[in-house]
């Protein structure tokens, strides 16, 4: 459902973008066709991250058709969780959280990409209003702006340090004035859910066409079963690790008595 | 070679979570101590979840401690009467414990406590455990062996409900090692630790217990703590990650075996000396990171935990 709204929130934006232009005759869209190369990243026991491809073409429309390239920028956020950020003073020498601020639905997981640097491709005001980049990411926080700007951009700057937010940190590659591909670093720290991949087409600093492709990224294999186990029955599950840790003393004290 | 662990949800690097499984091990069968509080701030420090380091230690000490407890009681080291009243105090313990702990994290500042009673129990064990080993050492090396008495009288000898604990011969009273259990049961729900590194040095020099017998007594009463915390994590938190714990119990149940042998090669000096230098030095790491500016003022927390 998420991603039904959003398709619907992007497509407003394009049309409006375009309604917002005054001088510009109402004129045919060029669009986008895309794929990623997996829709489903399985997290197994000896997961050390791994690769996307997401890969696609632009369909000119005949005004378009060859009066030059367009710009393709391309997203992967993560499934969607509350954060609450604290500060620390320092209070009678030691440093003591003191002020807190909470922030929802804040993506675990943001990568973008584009064919050059995204200041170039569109205005800041379009890109601010697009909220293309982790910078330009906002947070609906329980506090007014003034005060929850810093710790805003405390979430930016500690999940760039873990890999989790990247900023242009892969290029988008063109073969050819239609054909466009670029690889997103799924780290090893990744957090499991519901993805979305997000593909949009600038020409001369507007935004012509989106498009999103859901993807998920599970646990699977012994993990998943651990940890379907823990959550499902919790208490069947601590029993199980008292019984497991009961055992491997025993037997270790067992093995070592030989000798 | 690295191996993903499903519950804390990164992927950690195997020879070094072994390594520190062993290592821990080894000082948990040498000293009596679960080992946790020096395993749980070792894997915060590897990038792991605090709440999933304390459950999953807490899960690893429970086979670190059996291991330890079998090899003791072959030698005749364990006073299970002493033991058990010790258990019965530390259940009420727990209990009251966790009322705390949930107070405190509604005010918001549990971590600050953690911390804060972490150098306070750590600092004053530490210090006292080193000036009496130190002085002890120094009487032996002088030669003036000064035949101790068997045991001094405090206000604590004066106590009712006198019991004999034939293992630890001593004739005391049965509150003290109910209050002493109770103590504990509250710092291991409150700093998510075995709380052997408070029961020893109290069962030594609090009740005067040889110090032979306090290290199999202290982890029998271990055993029952932490299988009650790890329960209780399963069963509230879901932190419990059965995977980082099985391979932390993997190397510490072997480090623990080696540990216990070292036990007869030390004397009881040189052994709570060495203890003492241990739990200065995790206390004084403990007291710097809340002095020294921290490298970002801000920090990042999920759906309250």
């Amino acid at each position: 459902m998420t991603l039904a709204l959003r398709n619907l929130a992007l497509s407003l934006t394009a049309i409006c973008s375009a309604c917002l232009m005054p001088n510009e005759p109402a004129r045919a869209q060029s669009s986008l066709e895309t794929d990623i190369s997996s829709h489903l990243i399985s997290v197994t026991s000896d997961f050390t991250g791994t690769e996307l491809l997401l890969f696609g073409a632009i369909k000119y429309d005949e005004e378009d058709l060859g009066q030059g390239q367009g710009d393709v920028l391309v997203v992967v956020r993560g499934p969607e969780k509350d954060i609450v950020v604290r500060r620390k003073d320092r209070v009678a020498g030691i440093w003591i959280n003191t002020d807190a601020v909470e922030f929802s639905r804040v993506p675990s997981f943001y990568a973008i990409a584009s064919n050059r640097p995204i200041e170039e491709i569109a205005p800041a005001d379009l890109l601010s209003r697009l909220r293309l980049g982790p910078s330009r990411l906002r947070f609906r926080a329980n506090e007014p702006a003034n005060v929850s700007l810093p710790f805003e951009e405390a979430i930016v700057r500690q999940k760039s340090l873990e890999d989790l937010y990247s900023d242009q940190a892969a290029a988008v590659y063109f073969l050819g004035d239609t054909l466009f591909r670029t690889t997103i670093a799924i780290p090893a720290n990744v957090p499991v859910g519901d993805y979305i991949a997000e593909f949009y087409l600038f020409k001369d600093g507007e935004l012509m066409s989106a498009q999103s492709s859901p993807l998920f990224i599970k646990k699977s294999g012994l993990g998943r079963t651990i940890f379907d186990f823990a959550h499902d029955y919790p208490a069947l599950y601590g029993i199980a690790a008292i019984i497991v840790a009961l055992f491997a003393g025993w037997l270790a004290s067992a093995v070592f008595r030989k000798d | 070679m690295t191996v993903y662990l499903p519950i804390a949800e990164i992927s950690v690097n195997l020879f070094l979570i072994l390594g520190m499984g062993g290592l821990v091990g080894f000082l948990s069968g040498m000293f009596g101590v679960g080992g946790g509080f020096l395993m749980t701030p070792l894997l915060i420090f590897v990038g792991i979840p605090p709440a999933v380091s304390v459950a999953s230690v807490a899960n690893q000490i429970t086979a670190t401690s059996v291991s330890g407890v079998l090899a003791h009681w072959r030698r005749g080291n364990v006073d299970f009467k002493m033991g058990t009243i010790m258990l019965v105090g530390g259940i009420v313990g727990t209990l009251i414990g966790t009322w705390i702990f949930t107070l405190l994290t509604s005010i918001g500042q549990v971590d600050l406590m953690i911390s804060l009673s972490y150098v306070i129990f750590l600092g004053t064990i530490g210090a006292l455990m080193f000036a009496e080993s130190a002085k002890a050492m120094i009487n032996t090396r002088k030669g003036n062996v000064r035949r101790k008495k068997l045991h001094q009288h405090y206000w604590i000898h004066g106590l009712p409900f006198k019991m004999r604990f034939r293992k630890s011969k001593l004739y005391i009273s049965a509150l003290m090692p109910l209050g002493l259990g109770a103590l504990v049961g509250i710092l291991s729900s409150i700093m998510g630790v075995g709380g052997g590194f408070v029961v020893v040095p109290a069962m030594i020099y609090l009740l005067g217990m040889p110090t032979s017998v306090v290290i199999g007594t202290s982890l029998f009463q271990i055993i029952f703590v932490t299988m009650n915390v790890t329960l209780l994590h399963s069963m509230t938190t879901q932190t419990v990650d059965i995977m980082l714990a099985l391979l932390l119990m993997s190397s510490s149940v072997v480090g623990a075996q080696i540990g216990t042998r070292m036990v007869n090669k030390l004397r009881g000096e040189q052994l709570r000396i060495l203890l003492a230098l241990i739990v200065l030095f995790v206390c004084l790491k403990l007291a710097f990171d809340l002095v020294i500016t921290p490298d970002d003022l801000y920090s990042l927390g999920y759906g309250g935990k």
